[in-house]
């Protein structure tokens, strides 16, 4: 049966090209893997091969010839007793790929249009654990060591891997006496190499276990960031929906104390950028339990930003055999009137600090923990500006691209009738973090700062 | 050395032969196949032919057992019809349509069965190395005697991660077999080229982990040295190193003008040490099979590529819903509340 040899794509992006030389002739013989022609693309000259074994029956387009549309016949295939005079050639190039799917997809989460009015969100406002629980005294640290003890105790797939997580009990000492309660089969200790940790981590959860992977900082986990994204974020989209990886990557985030550039990045807006990962940085102790226990039943990679300042603060955690914090619900830690500011893990000491001092000049703020980014409470952000009209956001890191500028852009659309004022994104200096303890007090935010810019959404 | 052992004095069946004639075939054809596809615009990106390759997987699968472990790059058709996914899903998956392994979502870098362990199909290259080595680290950890075949080029043997799996592999006992497809070329660059020391497979004695080279275009050889790494794994002894010495006979992609080694370079392979010939002839030599047996297999082949062609085209593009699913295992949308 004759067969057309059609202009191919040589190409991810070519449309058309010329047909620079024939390297056959009407009448040979050619088998697969013998080259054809030479073609132009619109990256290079390529070699173009036979598929199929045949006679060369006839060359429907010259040498020469520029401009040949991708699909056009360019010479035609004949079996031995085939006679070339026989053939009908088709005049139009094959359809390329199917097109019949051009209307645009809906996301499902489409916010209102510009010409409906905005519609009250709704918000989630159930307490976390039942009024009169009775609370104990406990700092992050230990709340984020009973968080994961507990779902390990729950579920044998659960493990720990990290650079000193075991012998050394932590090099924050978060894993304090977790070798010895489980051994050092779901404690590991690995060697400091973040890229193939991480990568063996995101493997074990394709093999389905649950990995917790500790980085001594967050700062150490740009050398394994592919395996983040590349490998956990995306891999169930990927799959479609047939694997991806459970697992929860955690460590410290953000400035500690003198530490420099390299070691003092809040990665807060990096990570929420990408679809696939959930993203939690809470603030209090009861808040890190809760949510590593959350995060370690998730089915998806969680990125967990903690920090270190934080971990030997002290806060009331609920005394409850088991309670967990859902993703995707704030916290209002103070009900005001005037103005909202929302925060998350560390920005929330300013945030609160403030919101204090605030109340002594008569201005009433509402103060929302975000405690997950993604996914983010937005809802409560906007319930809150509907009432107070102003709002600012605080968080430790950089200006440009930050996830106040997102919660800005939510305000925006879907709140702007209700904004009495521009909302104020407080961060941290767009500087790399100095050493220098003047300068670095310097690039942090600070709590006057948050009530400067309060001050200046209520116009006092 | 194991390869020439093996090509005196061949310890395999007559059906073993047909089999591994078969399966090489059918990778042969139905690469053949995506690239006329992809000529035609059916199929698009990138796209890496494992053509001249097949002797590789092949061999290797004969020697995995059920519930054994496999990842690779994205140079990854060849892996997955060997391992006995269908080449309708994979085919579907090139034309990215609704058929297709990932639902079209993934592409021909991007692809994963879970029925049948295979782990992927991943386009950073060798970050699939520690992912293999982690696979491995779920059936230690578990306590199964399942091995990870994990997958790589000489390109990707340059990069560190692949020494950062190594040690961890190594000290931790991981059952995974380290398989260096060693094709020649990292897309145009020759080893020659690109490393200092010839042998890849020795570099594991830095980290205590034995290996060997071996003829990848000798289906029995590949599958004789598989065996031993697979129950060195098996016996809890850790990692295995195999450099299997192959050659692709097309461009790395599609889009390789390939102008980094001579035409006759390409043609003296075809011609002298084709893995599917070399299989073809011992069975007609050995008189395990006659011409006809052979042209039967073909058609086979044959019906089973156009089959999965026809398939390709006919699977409707994915539906635009689709765009949204898949993102999180619970489902639950982007922005909960906005």
């Amino acid at each position: 049966m004759a067969t057309e040899i059609l202009m191919p794509a040589l190409s991810p992006t070519m449309e058309e090209g010329t047909l620079a030389k024939w390297l056959v002739k009407e009448g040979d013989t050619v088998s697969s893997g013998d080259i054809m022609a030479e073609i132009e693309t619109d990256k290079a000259t390529m070699e173009f091969e036979a598929v199929d074994e045949g006679i060369v029956g006839k060359i429907l387009i010259e040498e020469g010839t520029e401009g040949v549309k991708v699909n056009t016949p360019i010479a035609v295939l004949i079996e031995e007793g085939e006679s070339a005079d026989d053939i009908k050639t088709s005049s139009a190039p094959a359809p390329a790929a199917l097109n019949d799917s051009e209307g645009k997809a809906a996301a499902p989460d489409t916010g209102s249009t510009p010409d409906t009015p905005p519609t009250q969100p709704q918000v989630d406002t159930s307490p976390d654990w039942p009024e009169g629980t009775a609370m104990k005294q406990q700092t992050v640290r230990e709340a984020l060591r009973d968080g994961m003890a507990e779902e390990m105790r729950k579920d044998d797939t659960v493990f720990l891997m990290g650079e000193e997580v075991a012998e050394y009990q932590g090099a924050y000492k978060i894993s304090q006496g977790m070798l010895d309660e489980f051994g050092d089969k779901r404690v590991i200790d690995t060697p400091i190499t973040e890229h193939g940790f991480a990568g063996i981590g995101v493997g074990a959860a394709f093999g389905g276990l649950r990995p917790i992977v500790e980085f001594m900082t967050f700062n150490f986990a740009m050398q394994a960031i592919d395996h983040i994204i590349n490998s956990a974020a995306k891999t169930l989209y990927m799959s479609g929906g047939q694997m991806g990886a459970p697992m929860v990557f955690r460590g410290p985030n953000g400035a500690a104390a003198r530490v420099g550039a390299q070691h003092s990045q809040d990665y807060a807006a990096w990570y929420m950028q990408i679809p696939g990962l959930k993203v939690a940085m809470p603030y209090a102790a009861s808040d890190y339990k809760g949510l590593m226990k959350t995060a370690i039943r998730d089915p998806n990679p969680v990125i967990f930003l903690e920090n270190e300042i934080l971990y030997g603060r002290t806060f009331d955690v609920p005394d409850l055999e088991d309670y967990t914090v859902p993703f995707g619900k704030a916290r209002i830690w103070r009900e005001g009137d005037d103005v909202t500011i929302v925060s998350f893990g560390i920005g929330m000491q300013y945030a609160l600090e403030a919101a204090e001092k605030l109340a002594e000049d008569g201005i009433n703020a509402e103060v929302i923990d975000l405690r997950t980014l993604r996914p983010m409470d937005t809802g409560a952000i906007l319930k809150s500006v509907m009432k107070t009209n102003r709002c600012v956001t605080v968080e430790e890191g950089w200006p440009q691209g930050s996830v106040g500028n997102y919660i800005s852009s939510v305000i925006m659309q879907e709140a702007f009738d209700y904004l009495d004022a521009p909302v104020i994104n407080c961060t941290g200096k767009d500087v790399p973090m100095p050493y220098a303890a003047n300068l670095e007090k310097h690039a942090l935010l600070t709590t006057q700062e948050v009530i400067d810019a309060v001050k200046q959404v209520t116009y006092r | 050395m194991a390869a020439r052992k093996a090509a005196k004095k061949p310890n395999v069946s007559a059906e073993e032969l047909k089999t591994f004639y078969r399966d090489m075939l059918l990778i042969r054809r139905f690469e053949e196949k995506a690239g006329q596809l992809y000529g035609m615009g059916l199929i698009g990106g990138f796209c890496h032919l494992y053509i001249g390759q097949e002797a590789v997987v092949v061999g290797l699968e004969a020697a995995a057992k059920e519930g054994d472990k496999r990842i690779t790059s994205y140079r990854d058709h060849g892996h997955m019809l060997a391992c006995g996914m269908d080449p309708k899903g994979v085919m579907a998956e090139l034309t990215g349509r609704e058929g297709g392994y990932s639902k079209g979502k993934g592409g021909s870098m991007h692809m994963f069965s879970k029925e049948k362990h295979f782990y992927g199909g991943h386009g950073i290259v060798a970050a699939q190395v520690p992912l293999g080595a982690g696979l491995a680290f779920s059936d230690m950890y578990k306590g199964n005697d399942n091995v990870t075949f994990t997958y790589f080029g000489d390109g990707a043997a340059n990069q560190g991660q692949v020494y950062e799996s190594y040690n961890m592999a190594e000290l931790w006992m991981l059952p995974v077999v380290f398989v260096i497809e060693n094709n020649q070329y990292a897309m145009g660059t020759s080893t020659k080229r690109s490393t200092k020391s010839p042998s890849y497979w020795e570099r594991g004695a830095a980290y205590g982990i034995p290996g060997e080279e071996v003829d990848g275009m000798d289906v029995l050889a590949v599958k004789e040295a598989g065996q031993k790494a697979v129950e060195h794994c098996r016996a809890g002894k850790g990692p295995y190193i195999l450099e299997i010495k192959t050659y692709r006979y097309r461009g790395h992609s599609m889009s390789d003008p390939a102008k980094y080694r001579t035409r006759e370079e390409v043609q003296k392979m075809r011609d002298e040490r084709d893995p599917i010939e070399a299989v073809r002839s011992m069975l007609l030599t050995g008189k395990h099979a006659s011409e006809d047996d052979l042209k039967a297999i073909d058609k086979e082949i044959k019906e089973i590529v156009n089959a999965s062609a026809e398939f390709a085209k006919e699977s409707p593009e994915p539906a635009p819903e689709e765009l949204w699913t898949d993102i999180y295992a619970d489902e639950v949308p982007q922005e909960e509340t906005a």
